[in-house]
């Protein structure tokens, strides 16, 4: 009678939840074992070590439930926890976890890579259901509220038969400032700028700083004068990114440097895009860099137009304008995606030639296969400070290098740590 | 002027570059209505930007038909498409500008009709296009290009079914070449980008990078 009371209390408890709930467990068999309905009418053993907590750095809507599953229990059961503003309820359904559910020590993010109790489960909570105040009315999802105090209730329920912890355990979400499981990647990020800003001081006292030579970079000067001699216009082609994407805003920084070159050359630069953004930038800095090397006459609007914001429509139109003025020289700068070729490869046969620099690391090959000089992935972010030669953009180059040689002594030390089984490295930089 | 030109963008560029990196490392509802509100921004000057772009395009081609500039002939399909692909946008099959675009309609039918099957067509000719690059590339001149060919062999090979039936491990053996020289040229690519793109935005943020406003540094 006893048992029968309890099971009428839990079910009524978590009505809502188990009408929401999946349905999945069957009540047939599991694997090759059919489970007796003796058991099945068993109330299943209820976990130990209950305990809530807030779930930290989030914004205090989430709490996180955990216990210590009984070796016993039946992979049929499922771990149900109702949520309520007062102790004395009503409880709504908040969440439920399988038998075989997820482990503590699964979860970083939330425990950390050592937790104190890495076998036991866990739920997170970040809202609960109310039933509607009509028959035919939907369930409200409601979400959980920061500093404010939760009383969750907690039960383990098979087929016929629950059990339930007595006391209703309270938790309060709270607020962070500062996302924990980011911090690696905080640091490093600090210490990449500080190794690129040191650089920049460093060759701001040492202008004559060495830096690796870039090909394609060395090449815009005679690509331009080729286009200059030919009486040719040179084409600049942007990517599919907006402003928003960094690869857009260095393709606007080259598109500065080679503005001011023809500029001074008296050659026609023609600027393509494909974002109105883009395009008002690109105009504005076309504008700027010719009155800068006192050729305001230089600029013509015309020359910087939005061509259609359409992928296919905007190869079509750029390849169309291609072939009817065959220009001397093509540069294609940003991301690109499958319209990569049709430019790449109409260039080619209008006989223009073509720099490249895109950090789509899909549409790389293309560029190689067709275009006389590719600047790959980082260079691209490289080619406005190479092009200035300004020694405190030169700086930056070099700490980006200094950056990839600590990258890759991470990168051999972590690969040999873990080939010895050890992982201090790896979690230290995995990102979560 | 030079406030308004120089200064006040460096300013807004180092302020907002400084908030968007902390948001990213701060869960509190505070950074997460930011970063909402910068993107509401961020959508709506966007759509005023469309329409410098329908003015830009629209001047672009006036200009060349008044010219009549060599190609000027395309310029009258832009302004057709725009012109009808607008006036079927408005109508809205009949029921009106003001209410949510409703299918079946006459823009509904070009759209699908007109503009899906020439992109759809432009799409295709990249097939083509590939063929003839990779004619160009796989001529075996250099130990370079030999590789590549080898390489470009085993993958096309291994991804059908005759390659497997040619050799049985060949499946096995494309799937490396993918998944550990492919992935570790992959990788080290994007290492690489995601370094540039720290130390451009470092150089944007602490005003050392100024091209993107144009004129002298």
């Amino acid at each position: 009678m006893q048992r029968l009371t309890q099971f009428a209390c839990v079910a009524a408890l978590f009505w809502t939840g188990t009408a929401l709930a999946s349905d999945a467990v069957e009540t047939g068999t599991f694997g090759k074992t059919p489970v007796p309905d003796s058991v099945r009418a068993l109330p299943p053993p209820l976990p130990t070590l209950i305990r809530a907590a807030d779930v930290p750095s989030d914004n205090g809507k989430a709490v996180v439930v955990t216990w210590l599953p009984d070796s016993s229990t039946p992979s049929f059961v499922r771990y149900q926890v109702g949520v309520a503003t007062d102790p004395s309820g009503p409880y709504y359904f908040g969440g439920e976890a399988p038998a075989a559910g997820p482990l503590v020590k699964d979860d970083p993010k939330i425990f950390g890579w050592s937790p104190a109790d890495p076998d036991h489960q866990f739920l997170v909570v970040s809202s609960y259901m109310v039933p509607p105040a009509t028959p035919d009315g939907n369930p409200e999802r409601v979400e959980l509220q920061p500093d404010r105090t939760y009383y969750l209730r907690f039960a383990v329920v098979g087929d016929s038969a629950s059990a339930e912890l007595a006391a209703p355990m309270s938790v309060t979400p709270r607020q962070n400032w500062i996302k924990l499981h980011k911090l690696n990647n905080l640091v490093f990020g600090l210490f990449f700028g500080v190794v690129i800003l040191s650089f920049i001081e460093f060759a701001r006292r040492n202008p004559n700083m060495f830096i690796r030579k870039i090909a394609g970079l060395d090449a815009v000067e005679e690509a331009l004068g080729r286009a200059t001699e030919m009486g040719k216009p040179v084409y600049f082609v942007h990517g599919l990114n907006s402003m928003g994407e960094v690869s857009a805003i260095a393709s606007v920084n080259i598109l500065g440097r080679v503005a001011r070159r023809v500029a001074q050359f008296d050659t026609t630069l023609k600027v393509m895009n494909n974002d109105p953004i883009v395009l008002a930038v690109s105009q504005e800095v076309v504008r700027e860099a010719c009155i800068d090397v006192g050729r305001p006459d230089a600029y013509v609007p015309d020359n910087v137009m939005f061509v259609a914001d359409r992928q296919f429509s905007y190869a079509a139109a750029v390849d169309g304008m291609m072939m009817r003025e065959r220009p001397a020289t093509v540069m294609l700068m940003g991301y690109f995606y499958a319209e990569a070729l049709l430019f790449a490869e109409t260039g080619n046969v209008v006989g223009a030639i073509q720099i490249a620099a895109t950090d789509s690391y899909t549409q790389i090959p293309f560029f190689i296969t067709t275009c006389d000089y590719t600047l790959i992935g980082e260079e691209l972010y490289a080619a406005s400070a190479y092009l200035a030669r300004e020694p405190k953009l030169l700086g930056s180059l070099r700490g980006q290098d200094v950056g990839k040689a600590f990258l890759i002594a991470i990168l051999t030390i972590g690969t040999a740590l873990e080939l010895a089984g050890i992982h201090w490295l790896t979690h230290l930089v995995a990102p979560l | 002027m030079i406030f308004l030109k120089r200064t006040l963008p460096l300013v807004i560029a180092f302020v907002m570059g400084i908030v968007a990196i902390s948001i990213y490392y701060i869960p509190h509802q505070a950074a997460v209505d930011l970063n909402e509100l910068l993107s509401k921004w961020d959508r709506i000057i966007a759509a005023f930007a469309a329409f410098l772009g329908v003015y830009s395009l629209l001047y672009l081609h006036a200009g060349r038909l008044k010219r009549r500039q060599v190609g000027w002939g395309y310029s009258v399909f832009v302004y057709l498409g725009f012109v009808v692909m607008l006036t079927a946008a408005i109508y809205n099959n009949g029921a009106g500008p003001l209410v949510a675009l409703r299918k079946g309609g006459a823009y509904d039918w070009l759209y699908t009709n007109v503009f899906v099957a020439a992109d759809a067509s432009m799409f295709a000719i990249l097939s083509f296009f590939i063929a003839s690059a990779a004619y160009r590339t796989f001529r075996a001149r250099t130990t370079e290009a030999t590789i590549l060919l080898v390489a470009a062999v085993i993958v096309m090979l291994g991804r059908v079914p005759i390659g497997a039936l040619l050799w049985e491990s060949m499946p096995e053996l494309q799937q490396w070449l993918m998944n550990v020289p492919n992935m570790a040229a992959k990788r080290g690519i994007l290492l690489g980008v995601y370094l540039g793109a720290v130390a451009t935005a470092l150089r944007i943020i602490f005003g050392i990078e100024r091209s993107y406003l144009g004129g002298d540094e």
